[in-house]
């Protein structure tokens, strides 16, 4: 995933859980980055239509923003599922965040061929909890779900 | 979360290793599925290119496993990611011909992809890891050249049947 993209993922995040525009610190505390480095990116988001900054407000996606936004949640999920049910990492969440830079878009497409997602997905992710609802955070085991995929 | 491609420690290299692990095996199930598939239609090219995809992929998985268990971690065992694959497949299996090469095409296009970024990540780090640096770069490029090899393959044989 790139860098756009995570930021991306990261102001949606931050807009879903306070209900409104994303401020700068809060991206960059998502992110561990300077709040200078999270200024900069969002300009370039802003260039390029993805992102609206709003002088004290804060910085709210289009709608073409939220669309690339979603589907780097979506592949997020695929690789925090692929690591908590494929290869049973305890800690999914943690490595997730370390490895998803890494994870391309057409890499996680392959994995989800073996993980079963749900339909919902992304709209089951837990901002909160940083993990997927249907994935137990506590003892990693599958949860009941009550849509689930095929 | 982290922004930037880095692989700064053992760790996170033996993980990103079992995930190219997973990969090829993807690849080699997936491509046992569609031969077997296949098998009545006796399409001599294509069985061969699934045959040799999932010998290659077999091939990369153990020269991937030699260097995770040198990073004292452990691979994922092929019959895992085979039951996965298995389990998965009526939903993501090709439809024809077309799309058993565009299948193919997409894991060595993708296999590519992931090993050229690991590639990066590896040599945008200081780190040091318990394999020697040389000789992991030495495996990734190798492999990531018959990744290339291999969309190349596909895509003359997706060009001559079109």
């Amino acid at each position: 995933m790139n860098t756009a993209d995570q930021y991306l993922k990261a102001i949606y995040l931050v807009q879903e859980t306070e209900d409104g525009p994303a401020s700068t610190g809060a991206v960059a505390d998502a992110l561990d980055v300077s709040p200078a480095s999270a200024n900069e990116m969002i300009g370039k988001l802003q260039d390029r239509d993805l992102a609206e900054h709003e002088k004290y407000k804060g910085v709210s996606l289009t709608e073409e923003g939220i669309v690339r936004a979603r589907e780097a949640l979506s592949n997020y999920c695929i690789i925090e599922r692929f690591l908590a049910n494929v290869l049973e990492v305890e800690e999914f969440r943690a490595e997730a965040r370390s490895l998803e830079a890494v994870i391309d878009d057409t890499v996680a497409e392959r994995l989800d061929t073996i993980i079963d997602r749900s339909s919902e997905c992304p709209d089951c992710f837990d901002a909160e909890t940083d993990a997927c609802r249907y994935l137990d955070v506590e003892g990693n085991q599958e949860q009941e779900q009550e849509n689930p995929a095929d | 979360m982290s922004v930037g491609q880095r692989v700064g420690s053992d760790h996170q290299l033996a993980r990103l290793l079992q995930i190219g692990v997973v990969l090829e095996e993807v690849v080699e199930a997936r491509s046992h599925h569609h031969y077997r598939a296949m098998d009545a239609e006796l399409d001599a090219e294509l069985e061969a290119l699934l045959a040799d995809a999932a010998e290659e992929s077999a091939d990369h998985r153990e020269q991937l496993e030699a260097l995770i268990a040198e990073l004292d971690a452990e691979s994922v065992p092929f019959d895992e990611i085979e039951a996965l694959v298995e389990a998965q497949y009526g939903n993501t299996k090709p439809e024809d011909f077309d799309g058993v090469l565009y299948d193919q095409l997409c894991n060595e296009e993708t296999a590519y992809k992931f090993y050229d970024d690991l590639i990066a990540a590896v040599e945008g780090s200081d780190a040091t890891y318990s394999v020697d640096r040389d000789r992991l770069l030495d495996t990734l490029r190798g492999i990531r050249e018959e990744e290339a090899e291999g969309v190349e393959e596909v895509t003359d044989v997706m060009e001559r049947r079109a």
